[in-house]
């Protein structure tokens, strides 16, 4: 991975204006009129205006997959539309060093009275492939998107899925050296989601340097090693993959860091591998939770839970020192304790969260709860050969003959 | 402005794409498919005979072969002049998925709107052709003069189009105004009569740019002299001039199009 800058945002701030524009004649003219006699400043917010981001500054390199995430609201659909060159900041600048291209609502080009074959020539084009090049790609764009038998029916007769699948397949091999990824990989089903992923880094093999802007935590962790969480069109961090959906999700559940004024409370929650201090595993391997605890007061009968939820904050699994131990333990007051959980991850590639509770077995409640405590990124060199969250390593055996298995393709 | 035009160069195949997919789109699912490019000017022609055939009936005065002709000649680009600048009109509202999805130099749309109807344009002069074939108009070398005439009409209807399509983005009312203007402007412009028929008043009628690219076609194809070049001349200032502030007012709203529409 080289260190030549490709894309760097300097103090870019972008302005909007809430509420209704003037776009008819009517309306327009005792506007106009109101408007020549007020000069406006570009760094300044007049009445109506708010700032949709304000002084973004950042630097991404060749070759690099650089996530963009946020919750609604952040800013993230604007700096997008700045990225690709629709909209001009107000403030600051943006420079780009080379040819850029956006995967941004695939099929946007699309035209439902055009065939399917049509369709990607107009996609392709207007996605900036040249003619040549997409006779050249043909066959492998038709082949990805699984809709030989349709390629000549009319895009409107298509389903939702497919329109989004051909769409995907044209804008996924178009090779510029920066490409702007928006929302599109949640598209199709799982088996195509997981095909989008792996062109992605097939891409990011050849070279392109990727942009993601997506909720998709997931697959921004998969696929990103760094990114910048946005919040309310300030930069909140840019930074390691795994510590920024840390941030993310801590923000988006709302957790604060320990409230002083309880009488005991997690420190912090720290994840680490057999060397050290990381929030990306490897399918299958041991993850290390330390759990740093002070306790203001003296407390008896105590207990750290454990628990583990997918991005969709479903419990997959959640254990604590009581079931562990079958014994709660007591602190003492000004104390701090460390406890650890250790844990196979058995999972499969994703984004899973740890939920970490301080919970009080005498009088039932907890001292402290954190629902999203921190993250673990899960990873896998080798296809797991399974759908889902979890990695149970599968195998299997049969009793037919010898020559009964047929390869498909 | 140079650079203007460099990136539209090097969109071109873009723009190739667009106005091809205009193209197959109109004559797709159609019965008639490309007749359609036909039979609209053989419409038009038919309802200038008309006019003109009442005409010589109140004045007494017969309908020659030579008349028919000058319609045919003034009702063809007339017909690519109205129906480009509606369709140019709506081409940026009509495509706001590209416009605020995608980056690319944003006139492809207006132009290609002319483009494709330019299209229909050349089918329909060859109906044009074909009948003045039959009606033995005969050649002259001012035929020559009709390539540079249309080149202008369609520089003109570009202007115009570009223009039209960034206004109507910010003000839904252009296109209104687009269509009043468009339905009387055949009253003003010398299509089913010649700009001679005004009498005294006939410069207020070729100050309207579009007319004395009409008169001159029909100089050249049907009377067999030369265009009135002061009129030509004027038509071709205002054309330039037109073009220049058009792309100026389109590309100083651009960065904008993607927040207001």
């Amino acid at each position: 991975m080289g260190n030549q800058v490709v894309m760097e945002l300097e103090n870019v701030s972008k302005k909007f204006i809430m509420g209704e524009y003037y776009d008819s004649l009517r309306d327009l003219i005792p506007a106009l009129t109101g408007k020549l006699l007020r000069s406006r400043k570009e760094d300044q917010l007049s009445k109506n205006e708010f700032w949709a981001l304000k002084d973004v500054s950042c630097q991404i390199s060749k070759g690099e997959a650089f996530g963009i995430i946020g919750p609604n609201g952040a800013g993230k659909s604007t700096m997008l539309k700045l990225l690709c060159g629709i909209m001009k900041p107000n403030i600051g600048r943006i420079r780009v060093d080379g040819t850029l291209s956006a995967l941004i609502e695939v099929g946007a080009g699309f035209h439902p009275d055009l065939t399917g074959r049509e369709n990607i020539f107009l996609n392709g084009t207007i996605l900036g492939m040249k003619k040549k090049e997409i006779l050249g790609k043909f066959d492998e764009i038709v082949e990805f998107s699984g809709l030989a038998e349709f390629i000549d029916t009319p895009v409107k007769r298509y389903s939702s899925g497919m329109y989004a699948r051909l769409g995907f397949s044209v804008a996924a091999h178009v090779n510029p050296d920066i490409l702007l990824v928006d929302e599109v990989l949640s598209v199709g089903d799982y088996q195509f989601q997981n095909k989008c992923i792996e062109r992605m880094h097939t891409i990011l093999r050849n070279g392109t340097t990727i942009i993601f802007v997506s909720h998709n935590l997931k697959a921004v962790g998969e696929l990103c090693n760094r990114a910048m969480l946005l919040e309310k069109g300030h930069v909140n961090s840019i930074g390691e993959t795994g510590n920024i959906i840390r941030k993310y999700t801590e923000i988006a559940t709302g957790d604060t860091p320990g409230k002083k004024n309880q009488d005991a409370y997690i420190h912090k929650v720290v994840l680490r591998d057999e060397k050290a201090e990381s929030v990306q595993f490897e399918t299958g391997s041991k993850v290390w939770a330390d759990v740093h605890i002070i306790a203001r007061k003296s407390i008896e009968y105590l207990g750290v839970t454990f628990d583990l939820k997918d991005e969709k904050n479903f419990v997959l699994f959640g254990t604590s020192t009581y079931r562990l131990a079958n014994a709660t333990f007591q602190v003492d007051s000004e104390s701090k304790m460390m406890c650890t959980f250790e844990l196979d991850l058995h999972l499969a590639p994703g984004v899973f969260h740890v939920g970490i509770g301080l919970f009080n077995y005498a009088d039932k409640k907890f001292h402290d709860l954190k629902t999203n405590a921190t993250s673990i990124i899960i990873h896998s060199e080798r296809d797991i050969f399974s759908v889902g969250s979890l990695n149970l390593y599968p195998k299997v055996t049969t009793n037919l003959p010898d020559g009964s298995w047929t390869s498909l393709a | 402005m140079q650079e203007y035009i460099r990136e539209f160069i090097k969109y071109k195949s873009l723009l190739y794409v667009i106005t091809w997919r205009e193209i197959r789109i109109k004559y797709k699912q159609s019965v008639m498919g490309f007749l359609w490019a036909i039979l609209m000017p053989i419409f038009i022609i038919a309802a200038g005979l008309f006019v003109r055939f009442a005409i010589s009936r109140l004045t007494g005065k017969g309908l020659d072969f030579s008349q028919v002709a000058s319609i045919a000649v003034k009702a063809t680009p007339w017909a690519f002049f109205i129906s480009s600048v509606r369709f140019a009109t709506n081409s940026l509202t009509g495509n706001i998925n590209l416009v605020t999805k995608i980056y690319f130099p944003k006139e492809i749309f207006p132009v290609s709107a002319v483009l494709s109807q330019f299209f229909d344009f050349l089918i329909s002069s060859l109906v044009v052709i074909t009948l003045l074939f039959f009606g033995r108009i005969g050649v002259s070398q001012y035929l020559l003069w009709t390539i540079p005439l249309i080149i202008l009409l369609f520089l003109m209807t570009m202007g115009l189009g570009i223009f039209l399509s960034a206004a109507n983005l910010f003000l839904r009312d252009v296109k209104y105004i687009v269509e009043v203007f468009l339905t009387f402007a055949i009253f003003f412009t010398p299509v089913f009569y010649d700009a001679s028929f005004a009498g005294n008043l006939e410069w207020l009628i070729l100050l309207n740019p579009v007319a004395p690219v009409l008169e001159a076609l029909n100089a050249c194809v049907v009377l067999k002299k030369g265009p009135d070049w002061s009129w030509i001349l004027y038509s071709a200032a205002v054309t330039l001039a037109g073009l220049w502030m058009a792309i100026k007012f389109f590309k100083k709203l651009e960065p904008i199009f993607a927040e207001r529409v």
